[in-house]
């Protein structure tokens, strides 16, 4: 057991944090450069061979590692040098609760691709994306720098403003998938829906124009809880603090915020947790809202039950296994895309209005979400 | 010594050592908070090996996520220096600490005689169905109580707020 843990965990680690996280400031780059009609980062070469600007991941490493480590004259030492620590740490181990496959039955113990099950699965990442907090905060006051000191309030009053709103919006996701383990959500979304289904549970019957469309849906989170898919989207891009919530840098009111004061290796720390944590929310939100590894349409039975006849069950688990990964992948990729694409879009808000948003905006949306999901599942499944 | 146990006493050390550290910083209110912060996140840990697991994510969320995350930006907000603080009146605090301190000691000596048996908690112990259940059925009417109290706090902050802006 402790060895398949194990082998989990270094997989999820390279394959997942440790290759998509330097890819993604290459994607940063030369996304960002595509809207904005530049070429984007094409210097970097290996004797003339630039593989597309690729090996500038390689080449910040190799700059962030040889530079001098600072501390500034003042400030708290020791936590000056842990505030990266703790940082990028949470944003690592944030992994270990979501799945990148599910359960499959090779005989014997079955296989669950997760590394860690626990039966408060997704309360486990909002505990370690509160201690996040810490990282930033800290880094904001040791510097003994008036600027990271504002950098360091602003996230602190940030962040736990959008850690309520942040549980509060995905309350709706509990309630209909019953559980708070993310790979029992996930496999509740591996099965379809019908769109109007809940016509006939009231006594009504569809419209004939209707009724020959068959409108099945898988049944993702973002199709039976839409406003929760938005508000959730919105909630953690802003507990990330990249534009446009990057209040806590904000270059043109107050330099560079939190990590003005910190150069080198330990301002990589910082800059690699951002990235990593794109990967996870991109993780999150696939799992909670774009069904994690299920393959759209086709349940994991239907898809042995139709390769099994041909190759065998084994052959048909390992294809299911292997099919289930890459759809998890590309959800995963579709969403890092789509944060990236949300960053070079939107300008910075101002700081009352990212405030406002969130208590007056989010929060009354998140809770009028809860009652109406109540109340419709009252009244689909007859009882709470 | 078995690995839970083996934990038991890291997370027991670490929660002691970082609330005497705590007191050890008591004008640096920065670090005081990180010390606090480490003996949350301990107690966390044997919540867990309690089985606890509802209220270890609550611990951490709430008290470390939360609350001394709001002391810090107090903190900061006041931007307090150690040189801004008058030495404490260090007689009187000293003996009412030590006198504190006797009556816990003699308690926890005096309860570890009376230790019940120990038994395996039922399946599902602590998770958050069986919380969920016990809040909304057996107490039901204190969850209401407290609902109303919150909301009469956050009124009351709420009138505070705006009578300063008026």
């Amino acid at each position: 057991m402790p060895v398949e843990v194990l082998i989990k965990t270094v997989f999820i680690l390279i394959v997942v944090v440790a290759a998509l996280a330097p890819v993604i400031t290459w994607i940063e780059r030369k996304q960002s450069a595509v809207m904005q009609d530049r070429i984007g980062a094409n210097r970097a070469d290996v004797g003339g061979i630039t593989l597309l600007g690729l090996l500038h991941p390689f080449a910040d490493v190799v700059k962030l590692l040889s530079k001098e480590d600072v501390v500034p004259e003042g400030a708290n030492r020791i936590m000056h040098l842990v505030a990266p620590v703790i940082a990028a740490v949470p944003a690592v181990v944030a992994y270990a609760v979501i799945p990148f496959g599910g359960v499959y039955d090779f005989g014997g113990e079955p296989l669950s691709l997760v590394v860690a099950n626990p039966d408060w699965g997704l309360l486990y990442i909002f505990a370690i994306g509160a201690i996040a907090t810490y990282g930033t905060v800290i880094a904001g006051w040791s510097s003994n720098n008036n600027w990271s000191l504002l950098g360091g309030m602003r996230a602190s009053a940030q962040m736990i403003s959008y850690e309520v709103t942040m549980g509060l919006s995905v309350v709706g996701i509990f309630m209909v998938f019953g559980t708070l383990q993310l790979q029992d959500m996930a496999q509740a979304q591996d099965t379809t829906f019908r769109v109007f289904g809940f016509l006939e549970y009231l006594g009504l019957h569809l419209p004939p124009w209707l009724g020959r469309f068959p409108f099945v849906l898988p049944a993702w989170g973002i199709f039976l809880q839409p406003l929760s898919f938005i508000l959730f989207l919105t909630t953690i891009m802003a507990e990330n603090k990249r534009p446009p919530f990057d209040m806590p840098e904000g270059e043109s009111e107050i330099i560079a915020g939190y990590h003005l004061e910190y150069s080198g290796m330990r301002f990589g720390l910082f800059f690699m947790s951002e990235f990593i944590e794109v990967v996870v929310i991109a993780g999150l939100v696939a799992t909670l809202f774009l069904g994690g590894w299920t393959i759209p349409w086709i349940s994991q039975e239907a898809f042995i039950g139709a390769v099994a006849p041909i190759f065998g069950v084994g052959f048909a688990t390992g294809l299911c296994l292997v099919v289930h990964f890459a759809s998890f992948m590309v959800k995963v990729i579709v969403m890092i895309w789509l944060q990236m694409a949300l960053r070079w879009t939107l300008p910075r808000f101002r700081y009352d209005q990212v405030m406002d948003l969130c208590w007056k905006i989010i929060l009354p949306l998140s809770i009028a979400n809860i009652f109406v999901t109540g109340a419709v599942m009252l009244l689909v499944r007859g009882q709470p | 010594m078995t690995f839970p146990a083996f934990l038991f006493y890291t997370f027991a050390a670490l929660a002691v050592l970082s609330a005497v550290a705590m007191l050890m910083n008591v004008r640096n209110t920065v670090a005081a908070a990180m010390s606090l912060v480490i003996t949350m996140v301990a107690l966390a840990g044997i919540y867990v090996l309690l089985e606890a697991h509802l209220v270890a994510a609550i611990q951490i969320m709430v008290y470390a996520g939360a609350i001394v995350v709001l002391f810090l930006f107090v903190v900061m907000l006041l931007n307090l220096r150690s040189d801004d603080f008058a030495p404490p009146r260090q007689r009187l605090v000293k003996l009412v600490g030590a006198l504190l301190g006797v009556f816990v000691m003699s308690e926890l000596l005096r309860a570890f005689g009376g230790l019940p048996e120990f038994r395996p908690p039922p399946e599902g112990f602590g998770g958050y169905r069986q919380v969920g259940i016990a809040l909304y059925t057996d107490y039901v009417l204190l969850v209401e109580v407290s609902s109303l109290l919150l909301t009469a706090a956050i009124v009351g902050a709420l009138i505070l707020a705006k009578r300063k802006i008026d």
